[in-house]
This record gives C-alpha cells, sequence and structure tokens, in this order.
C-alpha cells in the first residue's frame, strides 16, 4: 500500500511541477505549484517525516506561495506574455538539467549511494547524551534533539540570514517609494 | 487488502463521516444562533415562522420548536441548492467554482486531529479523535493556512474590482494573524512537555492533560488573548471582517457568488468558527477537565471524573467540551454584535506592531517562569542545574 | 507513531473534497436556469458602468507584508522544536536557554529594525 502511494504521490509531484514549467498563465503555474508542494509534503509523511511533513505546508505552500500569488497579482502577470530565452539561458539550463539528470541516475543505480535503513522510534534521549551520539528519530521531539546540540551553529546562522533578509525587505520596500520625485504611487493605494 | 485492513479502514470512514455530520450541523445551528444572538441583542424576535409539516402539528413542543427556528437552517440549505446557480460571463469559470471548495476543504480536514473527549482503558486515558498523530497542532496550523487561497483566488477570479480588493485584504490579513496566532500558542506546548521524555510532540490530547492542576488561560491570559483575538481575525470575524466589510466593498470577495457556492464560503466561515473555538477551549481552557484540581493529591477525581464512570464519563466528557465549545461560539457572536469594525490599517497595526512584539515577549517571559517553576520544584532530581 | 496513523488523514482529506464536490455538482444540478444578461455578465459595481480594469495594481505594502511573514513564520517554525523539549534539556541539565535567547534576540533586534525604519506602519 505504501508503495502504490509513493507512486501516486511522486507522480502527481512531478507532473503539477511539470505543468508549472509549461503553463502560459502565471496564477495556473502557481496552483501547480501548491499542489507541487502538498504532494511533497504527502512524500514526506511516507518517509515518516511527519514534522517536515508540515511544515512544507505551512512554509511553502502557505506562506512562500501567498507571496507568489501577491507578486502575480500586483504585477497583473495572470495574462502571460511569451518571452523567449536568449541562448545563453537556453544553453545553461540545458547542460544544469542534463547534470541533474544523470546525477539523479547514478544516485539511484548506485546502491551504496541513498541509505535506505528506517529510521529508529525512540522518544527520549539516550543515557549519557553528547552533543554527537543523538540519532534521528520519527517524533517531532527529536527534531529539538538535533538542533539545539549538533547543530547549534547552523542555527545560529540561520539567524542572521533571517536578520539580514529583514533589513533586505526594508532597504527595497523603502527604494521603490524613494524612487523618482513623484513615488511611483499606484493608482488605487489604499486597497 | 487482506479483509481486517479494508475492516478498520471502512470503521474509519463511518468514523470520519460521523464527525463530519456532527460539525457541520454545528456549523449550520451556529448560523442560527447567529441569527437568533442578533434579533436578542438587537431587541428583534429572529426567524421563527419556518414550521415542517407533520413535526411541527406536534401539540405543545411542535409550535415552540417553530418559534426558535430550530428548522431554519434546513429552509436555507434547501434554499441555496435550488437557487439560480450563476456563473457570470466576466469570471474565470474554473477557479471560479473552484474557491468555494478551496474554502470548504480546509475547514473540514482540520477537525482530523481534534480530540474531543477521552475513554479510558485499564486505567489509562486515551483521547476520542479521528488520527492520534504528534504533529497536532501544527496539522492545524498549516491545513487552515491554506484556506487563505480559497479567498485569494476566489476573488481574483470573480474579475472584479470590490471582490478582488476584499481577496487581497484578507490575505494580508490572515497572514499577518496567522502568525500572532502561532507564537502565541508556543507557551502553551512549552508546559505541554513536561520534564519527563515521552511522546508529547504537538498533539493537543497531551496539552488537555497537562492542564489537570490548573488551565493555561489562568495564568497564560496574555497568550490567549492574542490566540482568541488572532482566531477572531482568521474566521474573518467581526471586528476584523476585512474581506467581507459590506459597507465599503459590497460583499467582498464573495461579492460575485451565489447559490451554494456562497454557501459554501459561509459554511466553511462558521465550520472555521467552531473548530478555532474547540481549539481554544482546548489550549486555554482545559479542554474536558472539569475543574482545575490545584495539583492537590486526593483532588484528582475534581478534574477528571470522567475516567470513573466508565463508557458514560467518556459521553459525559464530551458533552462538557462540547459545552465549553458553544460558550465560544456565542462569545463569538457577542463580540459580533457589541465592537463596530476596525478601519484596514488599524487592523495591520495591531497585528504587526502589538500583537506579534507580544507574542515574542511572552515566550521570552514564560521560557522564564516555566524553567524557574521546574528548577524551584525539582531541586533534587537535577543536580546538574543546581551545581 | 506509525504511518498507519495517518490513514484518517487521507480519508479525512478524500471526503472533505467529495463533500464539496457533491455540495457544488448537486447545486448545479438542482439550480434554476436563466440566460445569461447583460447586467448579469458585467462586473458589479453598485449599478455604475465598469471602470477601468478589473485587477487594479495594488500598494506594494501587501508584498512588504508578505515578505515579513515569510521570515517570521520561519523563525517561529525554529521555536517549535526548542518548546517541545526546553524542559526535558533543563531537567537533565542542557541549558538551551541561552542559544534560543541569543536567535531570539537577533530576531528581536530586526523586529526593532524594522519599526525603527517604519517597515511595519500601515499608513505613510
Amino acid at each position: 500500500m505504501p508503495d502504490f502511494l509513493f507512486y501516486l504521490f511522486s507522480a502527481l509531484t512531478v507532473l503539477s511541477a511539470f505543468l508549472v514549467t509549461v503553463s502560459r498563465n502565471a496564477v495556473n503555474g502557481a496552483m501547480y505549484m501548491i499542489v507541487s508542494f502538498v504532494g511533497m509534503a504527502a512524500l514526506f509523511v511516507l518517509l515518516e517525516a511527519y514534522f517536515l511533513a508540515a511544515l512544507q505546508v505551512l512554509v511553502y505552500a502557505g506562506a512562500v506561495m501567498v507571496l507568489f500569488l501577491f507578486i502575480i497579482m500586483l504585477l497583473d502577470a495572470g495574462k502571460g506574455r511569451t518571452v523567449r530565452p536568449d541562448r545563453l539561458t537556453t544553453a545553461a539550463a540545458c547542460i544544469g538539467g542534463l547534470l541533474l539528470i544523470s546525477g539523479l541516475i547514478y544516485i539511484t543505480f548506485d546502491s551504496g549511494a541513498a541509505p535506505s535503513t528506517p529510521l529508529p522510534v525512540i522518544t527520549e534521549l539516550p543515557e549519557n547524551a553528547t552533543a554527537t551520539n543523538i540519532p534521528f528519530t520519527t517524533s517531532s521531539r527529536s527534531f529539538g534533539y538535533g538542533l539545539f546540540t549538533k547543530y547549534m551553529l547552523p542555527f545560529q546562522v540561520t539567524g542572521f540570514l533571517l536578520l539580514i533578509a529583514m533589513i533586505g525587505v526594508i532597504v527595497l520596500s523603502k527604494r521603490i517609494d524613494s524612487s523618482g520625485d513623484e513615488p511611483a504611487k499606484p493608482r488605487i493605494a489604499k486597497s | 487488502m487482506p479483509p481486517e485492513l479494508i475492516a478498520d479502514i471502512l470503521w474509519k470512514v463511518l468514523f470520519a463521516v460521523i464527525f463530519v455530520v456532527v460539525i457541520m450541523t454545528f456549523a449550520a445551528y451556529s448560523v442560527l444562533a447567529e441569527r437568533k444572538v442578533a434579533s436578542w441583542i438587537q431587541g428583534r424576535v429572529g426567524p421563527n415562522r419556518t414550521a415542517l409539516p407533520g413535526l411541527s402539528a406536534i401539540p405543545v413542543i411542535g409550535p415552540h420548536l417553530v418559534k426558535m427556528g430550530i428548522w431554519q437552517p434546513l429552509a436555507d440549505g434547501v434554499k441555496f441548492l435550488f437557487k439560480e446557480d450563476p456563473i457570470p460571463g466576466h469570471v474565470n469559470k474554473l477557479y471560479y467554482c473552484l474557491a468555494p471548495a478551496i474554502a470548504l476543504i480546509p475547514a473540514l480536514t482540520t477537525m482530523v486531529v481534534l480530540p474531543v473527549g477521552q475513554y479510558t482503558v485499564d486505567g489509562i486515558a486515551h483521547p476520542i479523535v479521528l488520527a492520534n498523530i504528534d504533529i497536532g497542532i501544527l496539522f492545524i496550523l498549516a491545513v487552515s493556512s491554506l484556506g487563505v487561497y480559497g479567498i485569494v483566488i476566489g476573488g481574483w477570479a470573480a474579475n472584479s474590482k470590490y471582490p478582488y480588493f476584499g481577496g487581497i485584504r484578507s490575505s494580508a490579513q490572515m497572514i499577518s494573524y496567522e502568525l500572532a496566532m502561532g507564537m502565541s500558542i508556543l507557551p502553551v506546548f512549552m508546559w505541554a512537555n513536561g520534564t519527563e521524555p515521552g511522546l508529547g510532540g504537538l498533539s493537543l490530547f497531551n496539552v488537555v492533560t497537562s492542564q489537570q492542576a490548573m488551565w493555561l488561560g489562568v495564568w497564560m491570559p496574555v497568550p490567549a488573548f492574542i490566540f482568541l483575538t488572532a482566531l477572531f481575525a482568521e474566521t474573518n470575524r467581526l471586528p476584523f471582517d476585512m474581506p467581507e466589510s459590506e459597507t465599503e466593498l459590497v460583499g467582498g470577495f464573495h461579492t460575485e457568488y451565489g447559490s451554494f457556492k456562497f454557501g459554501l464560503f459561509f459554511v466553511g466561515e462558521y465550520a472555521h468558527m467552531v473548530i478555532g473555538s474547540a481549539v481554544f477551549t482546548i489550549l486555554f481552557l482545559g479542554g474536558w477537565n472539569f475543574l482545575p484540581d490545584f495539583g492537590i493529591d486526593g483532588l484528582e477525581w475534581l478534574s477528571d471524573p470522567w475516567s470513573r464512570m466508565g463508557w458514560f464519563g467518556s459521553v459525559l466528557s464530551v458533552l462538557y467540551f462540547i459545552a465549553k465549545t458553544m460558550f465560544f461560539v456565542f462569545f463569538f457572536m457577542w463580540v459580533r454584535w457589541t465592537l463596530p469594525r476596525f478601519r484596514y490599517d488599524q487592523v495591520m497595526n495591531l497585528g504587526w506592531k502589538y500583537l506579534v512584539p507580544a507574542a515574542l515577549a511572552c515566550i521570552f517571559i514564560y521560557a522564564l517562569i516555566i524553567g524557574l517553576i521546574d528548577i524551584a520544584f525539582a531541586v533534587e532530581e537535577t543536580p546538574a542545574i543546581v551545581q | 507513531m506509525e504511518l498507519v496513523d495517518y490513514l484518517p488523514v487521507m480519508i479525512q482529506l478524500l471526503l472533505a473534497a467529495v463533500i464539496a464536490a457533491a455540495i457544488l455538482i448537486a447545486s448545479h444540478i438542482f439550480g434554476q436556469r436563466a440566460r445569461g444578461n447583460y447586467a448579469s455578465d458585467s462586473a458589479y459595481e453598485c449599478g455604475m458602468l465598469e471602470e477601468s480594469k478589473p485587477h487594479p495594481k495594488f500598494s506594494v505594502k501587501f508584498y512588504v507584508v508578505a515578505m515579513l511573514f515569510i521570515l517570521f513564520d520561519i523563525e517561529m517554525v525554529f521555536m517549535i522544536p526548542w518548546v517541545l523539549i526546553y524542559r526535558e534539556l533543563l531537567s537533565v541539565g542542557i541549558l538551551s536557554v541561552w542559544p534560543i535567547f541569543f536567535f531570539l534576540g537577533v530576531l528581536t533586534l530586526g523586529l526593532v529594525y524594522e519599526m525603527k525604519k517604519k517597515g511595519l506602519e500601515w499608513e505613510r
């Protein structure tokens, strides 16, 4: 049964991801992308990474895609214009795609590359827990064990990354406000 | 597939159908309750004419039920069903039809992790819930965050200005308050995941059992208030009903909708309200715990009398939980007819400049308080901290 | 926690989708029919004729709100695993308070910066 579900959800994910790239209408593209993210969350559930699945829906399908829809609506890009990419972009995209596919094929057929042992189901810290011997498990508490001991430094770096992004938001929005003598005021500003 | 598995699946489908029917009935009757409460507050009578042939002819009870408007939701449903189902020529047809479904599905899905009571087997309490999973509240937050697409797509697909403004406004409002809501529940889960390791996680049942000594709303009033305010904004209820704000935007995002497509938005909003009230009751009002027992030995019967009464106790726990939830549904209506609507800039300023910083401050403060409680009451067990 | 525990979630999703679709279809089948006319096929603007595009451009402020929402949402997501293990780590003597306070402090700095620069101010 999980096998069947895996093929179902991965087909859903891949198909809708493909439709994102070919759809002319940007709103259609955004909708397919939401479906793709939700399908990916289902795959996380099948991998027993339940906490990640919830976060995938919360952050990607629920937050990032709202921003995407806002941009599409802000620019009124729903109608869709065909923009032919130039030669350099096409060549770079082709090479990148080929590299990705060959990498996937290599991982699929190289049996030792991807670990396939199921995660242990533990619910508590092991005796004499130190920063290095904490195992991964399926419960949501176990994410905390790893994140606040072993991976503390990357975690703090993420904090600074978020701070930089916040400053970036202000810089971007302020520049839009002060460009030109008469700021680019939308026609209906108080919508 | 083995027959036991099929039987198991069929049982689960049956339970799911029962849950959906019960919650939808509550949603339908809270529409009636809203109309009745509105009329009481405004000194009117409210719906009191709808009668069913036969049932309303029963002496004494029949006319009384008619006066209470008990058959009104049925009449509303039938009217929705037989009205013209318009698809105006200027709309984007696919998304126009899809949007009401997108609005309803999250509201019907979040109830899957909602425990409504408890039953006891061999002295261990289990929740009465469809799916006992440990990501509980995160599942509710994640799935209900998808509900914003119903409104924003509905407003966009209508190809009309007022729905468009309504959709954009409400999506910005919903994401802002989702933030405050998510942060305000963190102190609750800090307390609910106790010092002993175990399968606590984010499950809502765990939160209820952790409140036997004291309901969290009592000593966490500020997070409770932030959560309640955010809940009003998330369900688009007055004083936060920006997407509708009928005085400026006609009907907001559903201006161009009619028939049961509008009905789905409507039912979705009330189902959201019922489930939101239930979640608030679980998080801050002790769920189905009878009264707080202050952690005193021998007083456990005060917080959990249900486990001593067998199956009757489970039924009582469900009824007690529903009573608490219904009080909050009433509170929603009471507030609606008491407070005027906020202006949009006030809504956004309240969310970002007051609720989010306040929720952040609460996390700091309760981390310190809970840490001090743990150190003060568990000194002999945790020498590592004292040293 | 096993995969089987998530079966009701899938059932509920399918059930919700079926109910929504069934209601829409039933409403379409049983609903009255009317021929469309000019009034019903044009956008409702309180009886006035349609003016300008149906999707006018809106303020960039909404866009800023959406960006800030993502940032603070990720911050909240990072705090969830911490609140789940805070008391447990405290009881075994791993002090997880200062690192998370540092993290939160950095982000509070961001929030204060937003406020100082009036990034959260709606009316400008």
